[in-house]
């Protein structure tokens, strides 16, 4: 696919809370780009900064949490240097964002229909008139089975997976050009995250997308992604078209990620990383992987590694593929463990 | 041979009260399940969520009771065992539940809730509980001197370590995982199914292995069934289960589950709930390998 010109550049974010003894950062100088037609999965466990780079893009980071340093160009724009006004114009209708829970994304006390409704109203893509038919188009868009009867639901009178499709609809009510999807299918079974990843292949096909796809689960990534970017305790660790990062994984994280993965002659013991996630605030000094890293040598413990590029968009932190020293941007000295 | 556990004809009604002028209605949860387990065997329940796994699981050790079947362990009737008698053979079958964040007290320390079990059930001295206790914590690789911990200390992947120690505390011969590890990271997920393999050999444990991810299950699981909407439709080895599935809800399962390859295509199967007779029995596919169609 012919690289377009990127619909959202973010570069050099650093997102963090503030805590007691000082700026704690979450998220660690983070660059990638994502453009028209483009689906780049952000993949890593649970507190490595996915959401939180999610939020720090719509601009929804509440303190005492803080954007610290970067930019986050979309469409031409600085999001973060754009007035309230101006962002809560950009938010939903140009950029959607998708939650892990559609639950807490829905108003319990309003039915489906309305919701999108309203929507559609306060950004004016639709009148008082034309309203009701455009939610029910955008139900069946999403394929909710009679979506005449539906849009009279209250959520709970939904399953999750119709919730989902709901919040979809509702997402893409005013055609966003970027969908950021923070995890939409974890909380489904296997047969209906099945059919929402399906259901966002094919929006993204028919509209053009850009989509921000954010996941823990590799075999998502597998079947969505064009690109990956691999984070780890904040940072991109690696980043690589999807063939190229599975036949060739080069961080040993990204390679102990895809070992932890059952496969394999049955019975057998899967290749576990050793040890847990650092805890936000108690990073280790060096590559933040290293008390996990079972290639860990000399320079890994002192200071972090910067990015190699190999080129056709491959990057890797590890100084095992270069004796890059992490430049300018050395992260706040990590603080005591609260 | 006997096996370890029977689950025959198993039924679970819910009622439900729908206010106050409507008759309350009934949920059957689990309706007419029945498998078997061998010693040794590690037995997966796979599903779609509220296909009725957990319910089985906690009828079968009656934390509650189920409506009506039957349940034999070591080839007595559980269902017919007094509450002393019962309490009794819990000691041989234990629970791992799924959150490991809500399962454990927070108020005690971690060394005494691997304890408890043993002074419920008036084991040993307080000395050699206590030893147990640090044998126990080795067991599933927890730190000993940790011992007086509180459960928030400790990372997920641990606190499922505390809960597989308390449950090994009384050395039962079946275990009854409730998803284990789907609360956890995927780093930490393959530690803990390490774990869960390696204990099996070392302790000649039984699994029954209730579970969502079906890479996991075909990984570790000696046989499958499959529920749907209360009832089990396919059953077999998990080889054969998987190789050649039967029936149109597994089919459609099994389609689902994500490549971890980019390189092969998904051909997705989608279930058309017209397409199977939901009352048709089991019946033999292939050898020990069964399914309602
Ligand atoms: N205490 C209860 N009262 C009423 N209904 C219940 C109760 N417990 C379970 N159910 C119902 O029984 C059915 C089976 O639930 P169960 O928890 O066994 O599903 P499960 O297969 O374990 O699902 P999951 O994969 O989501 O854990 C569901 O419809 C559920 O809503
Ligand atoms: N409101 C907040 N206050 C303090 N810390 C937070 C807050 N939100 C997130 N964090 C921390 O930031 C880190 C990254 O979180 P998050 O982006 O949610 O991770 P992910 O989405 O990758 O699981 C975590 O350590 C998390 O605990
Ligand atoms: S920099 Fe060192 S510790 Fe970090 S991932 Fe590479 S080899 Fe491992
Ligand atoms: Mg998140
Ligand atoms: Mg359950």
């Amino acid at each position: 696919m012919p690289e377009r010109a990127p619909l959202l550049t973010v570069e050099h974010l650093t997102t963090g809370f503030q805590v007691r003894d000082g700026f704690v950062p979450a998220v660690i100088d983070v660059s990638f780009h994502v453009s028209a037609g483009d689906t780049l999965c952000i993949v890593g466990e649970s507190g490595s900064g996915k959401s939180v780079t999610a939020l720090s893009i719509m601009r929804l980071v509440e303190p005492p949490g803080r954007i610290a340093e970067g930019r986050i160009i979309f469409n031409g724009h600085d999001l973060l240097t754009v007035s309230e006004r101006e962002m809560q114009a950009i938010r939903g209708a140009q950029i959607a964002l998708i939650f892990q829970e559609p639950m807490t994304a829905l108003n319990p006390v309003f039915t489906i229909g309305n919701q999108i409704e309203e929507t559609l109203r306060v950004h004016g893509r639709a009148t008082r008139r034309t309203a009701p038919q455009q939610a029910i188009d955008l139900l069946a868009a999403v394929s909710i089975p009679e979506p005449q009867k539906r849009v009279r639901d209250y959520p709970h009178q939904l399953s999750g997976g119709m919730r989902q499709r709901a919040l979809i609809a509702m997402s893409l009510a005013c055609e966003p050009s970027l969908v950021i999807a923070d995890e939409p299918t974890t909380a489904l079974d296997v047969t209906i995250q099945a059919q929402i990843l399906e259901l966002l292949r094919d929006l993204q096909q028919r509209m053009g997308l850009a989509l921000l796809l954010i996941t823990h689960d590799l075999g998502v990534v597998a079947e969505m992604a064009d690109r990956v970017a691999v984070m780890y305790a904040g940072r991109i660790v690696e980043e690589a078209p999807v063939r190229a990062l599975f036949d060739d994984p080069k961080h040993p994280y990204t390679r102990g990620l895809m070992g932890s993965i059952p496969g394999g002659a049955p019975g057998t013991r899967l290749r576990a990383i050793q040890g847990t996630v650092p805890p936000l605030g108690a990073l280790p000094p060096g590559c933040a992987f290293a008390p996990r890293c079972p290639e860990r040598f000399d320079p890994c413990p002192k200071a972090p590694p910067g990015t190699t590029d190999f080129g056709g968009g491959r990057g890797v932190k590890c100084y095992l593929h270069g004796p890059a020293v992490e430049p300018q941007v050395a992260p706040p000295a990590p603080v005591e463990r609260v | 041979m006997t096996p370890l556990l029977e689950v025959r004809n198993l039924v679970k009604e819910f009622t439900r009260s729908q206010g106050l002028f409507s008759a309350p209605s009934v949920v059957r949860a689990v309706d007419v399940v029945s498998f078997s387990i061998a010693e040794g065997e590690t037995f997966g329940l796979v599903g779609e969520s509220g296909s009725g796994k957990t319910t089985t699981g906690r009828c079968i050790l009656r934390l509650i009771e189920p409506t009506a079947g039957e349940v034999r362990f070591k080839g007595e009737d559980v269902l017919a065992f007094s509450r002393a008698r019962m309490r009794a053979a819990r000691r041989d079958m234990q629970i791992v539940f799924q959150d490991p964040y809500s399962s454990l007290n927070p108020r005690m320390r971690a060394g005494d809730i691997v304890e408890e079990p043993l002074i419920i059930h008036r084991t040993g001295r307080k000395v050699e509980r206590r030893a147990r206790v640090a044998e126990l914590f080795e067991l599933v690789g927890l730190d000993p001197t940790q011992l007086a911990r509180y459960p928030h200390q400790f990372s997920g992947g641990q606190r499922q370590r505390i809960g597989l120690a308390r449950a090994l505390a009384l050395n039962p011969s079946l275990v009854i995982a409730d998803e284990p590890v789907s609360a956890l990271d995927v780093s930490v997920q393959a530690q803990v199914i390490n774990l869960l393999m390696d204990l099996q050999e070392r302790l000649k444990l039984t699994y029954l292995f209730i579970a969502h991810d079906l890479r996991l299950v075909r990984h570790i699981c000696d046989r499958v069934a499959v529920m749907y909407l209360g009832k089990i439709v396919e059953t077999g080895p998990t080889e054969s289960l998987f190789a050649a599935p039967a029936h149109p809800y597994t089919r459609a399962l099994l389609s689902a589950i994500p490549i971890p390859d980019p390189a092969v295509p998904r051909q997705r199967i989608v279930l058309d709930p017209a397409s199977f007779d939901r009352t048709a029995p089991l019946r033999e596919v292939s050898s020990g390998h069964h399914a309602a169609v």
